[in-house]
């Protein structure tokens, strides 16, 4: 009973000063760790599963399975409830998410202590590293990275931002194809001649579900819910019938008009 | 009679002595010629060095670059044909799986704005992961083909002399390539001669077919790389795969059925032609031109004037052109032993 209470105090006291670190000076000399952690889900609750047993429901009616979703975040900025704001220096800005390899869901970033109430970034590959010499083209962008090369188009250079493949029974019968679908949103504006331009920001207010605290020494989590049925609503609803495969074609400025909408903030771990 | 002999027994001493100093001599980088522009080409990022060059040019020869160690990229462009797939209108990959464009030449790409038929890649250092990936060329993966290279026994010293590193990198690998494949420089052909005046001459014929050329050809195919880089549509009916060409990358559709205009440079030695090796002589290729010319969407504005498709071109003057088209040929660009594998 004793050692029961002892132990109850400790986690009060634990808690405690978990509390009392919240409302801290910042020294925004000292840089303090914060990930973004990118939860991939389907409609408000689910979390997305690759190869589902059963099959998800779309706006547009349609049933479809995952088996396969990866996209590219970078450039990220971070403001703080001053207004000012922090750029992740670019060289460390870029990260492929791939559901099923969960060591990819939770970029890091190393930033001045703070309380940052507003993140913004970009849903792929900026235009200028798009066309940047091969060897700045590093970490996740190096091609020559088996989990970076199916998203990278060799023959119309340039990176694919977001890539949704599944199965749906709505997917018109295609050959050796069979009833899956493929999105392949990629294209940065072209180089030497004029592209559709793909890149889309996104920027998520915090201060409603939480700012980020961060401080040198603490781990702080900004959790994102990043729910890919929008991809088939918000601006337009998207129908699997209609559209089984958009890859390089005009269609993709469509879908690509819907990803942004994907993400929302859920809550902050401070 | 014997003093002629003697004349020739000293010049051929004469030659194998040259010969043989050429290859103690000191390796020349990237050279432009004099009736050359600038080239288009980020040297500044990538500088070739012999050993770079070296280095570019095993990669280039080699098999084991494709997935199951039978392609390589000279498999596809072979030098005695000035680094085209001689005879194939569309080359066979691995598994003998076929492609769906006719091989373009390894040939003054320093000198390229983009690459491919469609313009696709805009950078050389890009462009040999198209055909390593592709499925029906090499089908390999760019990360199998850095094991590979990392596994080797001779490639590690290879890029340590060449990039000054252990460490083998993608941006290495494909900087080698370039290096070799910016030193694919062909400017020794009768026509280059003339132009810096080094003392050939045109034949009449020749200097007849010059001014055809300029007045028939020469918007397009603009002297001396004989390209001007655009993407045009020449009227060939569609084919069976509807390829559309440049449309397939910008997506506009004012670029369906536009194809870049190839240089015309060693066409001797190229056939067949078109973006889908249609035509297997340039005697076809100038019919085509003069009465085979189909109104495709997108036709080129040059190829509708004055009430007609095509160009006109009678028997008289596609002899002409025929004939100065031949000075174009450089025989020195497809025997040059710096080029050839090992």
């Amino acid at each position: 009973m004793k050692r029961l209470f002892l132990s109850i105090s400790v986690i009060f006291l634990f808690l405690a000063s978990c509390k009392k670190d919240s409302p801290a000076t910042f020294n925004s000399n000292v840089n303090g760790p914060l990930s973004v952690e990118f939860d991939n889900v389907v409609g408000t609750t689910a979390d997305l599963k690759l190869n589902n047993s059963s099959y998800y429901i779309n706006a547009n009616g349609d049933s479809l399975k995952v088996t396969k979703l990866k996209y590219y975040v970078s450039n990220f900025i971070f403001t703080k409830v001053d207004g000012s704001t922090y750029t992740i220096p670019q060289d460390s800005s870029y990260h492929l998410i791939i559901e099923g390899d969960s060591a990819t869901y939770d970029p890091e970033f190393s930033l001045p202590e703070g309380e940052y109430s507003k993140v913004c970034f970009v849903l792929g590959v900026d235009s200028l590293r798009n066309t940047m010499d091969v060897s700045k083209r590093t970490g996740d962008l190096d091609v020559t990275d088996s989990a970076v090369s199916d998203m990278y188009w060799s023959w119309n250079s340039g990176y694919i931002f977001y890539k949704l493949e599944g199965t749906s029974p709505q997917v018109p019968s295609m050959g050796m194809m069979g009833k899956t679908f493929m999105y392949h949103i990629g294209l940065f504006g072209g180089k030497t001649s004029p592209t559709i331009n793909n890149i889309k920001t996104v920027t998520l207010d915090l201060s409603q579900r939480g700012n980020a605290q961060v401080k040198a020494g603490k781990e702080t989590n900004i959790h994102l819910m990043v729910d890919v049925l929008k991809m088939f609503s918000g601006n337009t609803t998207i129908s699997i019938a209609a559209h089984p495969m958009v890859v390089s074609d005009a269609y993709s400025a469509t879908i690509a008009n819907n990803l942004v909408g994907m993400f929302r903030h859920d809550h902050t771990e401070n | 009679m014997f003093i002629k002999h003697w004349i020739v027994i000293v010049f051929l001493i004469a030659g194998i002595y040259a010969c043989n100093k050429e290859t103690v001599t000191q390796f020349i980088g990237f050279q432009k010629p004099s009736n050359f522009p600038s080239p288009e080409y980020h040297f500044s990022t990538n500088e070739v060095t012999e050993a770079g060059f070296a280095l570019g040019k095993k990669l280039f020869y080699d098999q084991s670059l494709s997935a199951n160690n039978t392609i390589s990229c000279a498999s596809c462009h072979i030098q005695t044909a000035a680094f085209v797939h001689p005879g194939h209108s569309v080359s066979h990959g691995i598994y003998d799986k076929l492609g769906t464009r006719n091989a373009p030449p390894i040939m003054n790409l320093a000198w390229s704005k983009s690459f491919m038929w469609d313009g696709g890649i805009f950078d050389l250092d890009l462009q040999p992961i198209a055909p390593i990936s592709n499925h029906v060329e090499m089908g390999n993966s760019m990360s199998n083909v850095l094991t590979t290279v990392k596994k080797s026994t001779t490639y590690p010293a290879m890029f340590q002399k060449a990039f000054g590193t252990t460490e083998i990198t993608s941006a290495q690998l494909l900087k080698a390539i370039s290096q070799f494949m910016v030193m694919c420089i062909s400017s020794h052909s009768k026509y280059d001669s003339v132009m810096r005046k080094e003392g050939a001459s045109f034949t009449p014929t020749e200097q007849a077919g010059y001014v055809l050329f300029q007045q028939k050809c020469a918007n397009c195919h603009q002297e001396p790389l004989f390209t001007d880089q655009s993407f045009r549509s020449n009227g060939l009916s569609v084919n069976a795969i509807n390829d559309e060409g440049h449309f397939a990358i910008s997506l506009d559709s004012s670029n369906r059925y536009q194809f870049k205009v190839p240089s015309l440079r060693n066409s001797s030695y190229t056939a067949p032609y078109m973006h889908d090796g249609r035509f297997f002589s340039i005697s076809e290729v100038l019919d085509f031109y003069n009465s085979g010319v189909s109104n495709t969407l997108n036709l080129d504005t040059t190829l509708k004037k004055n009430g007609r498709l095509g160009i006109a071109i009678s028997p008289d003057e596609k002899q002409k052109l025929m004939s100065f088209l031949k000075t174009l040929d450089d025989r020195s660009f497809l025997l040059d032993k710096k080029l050839a594998n090992d």
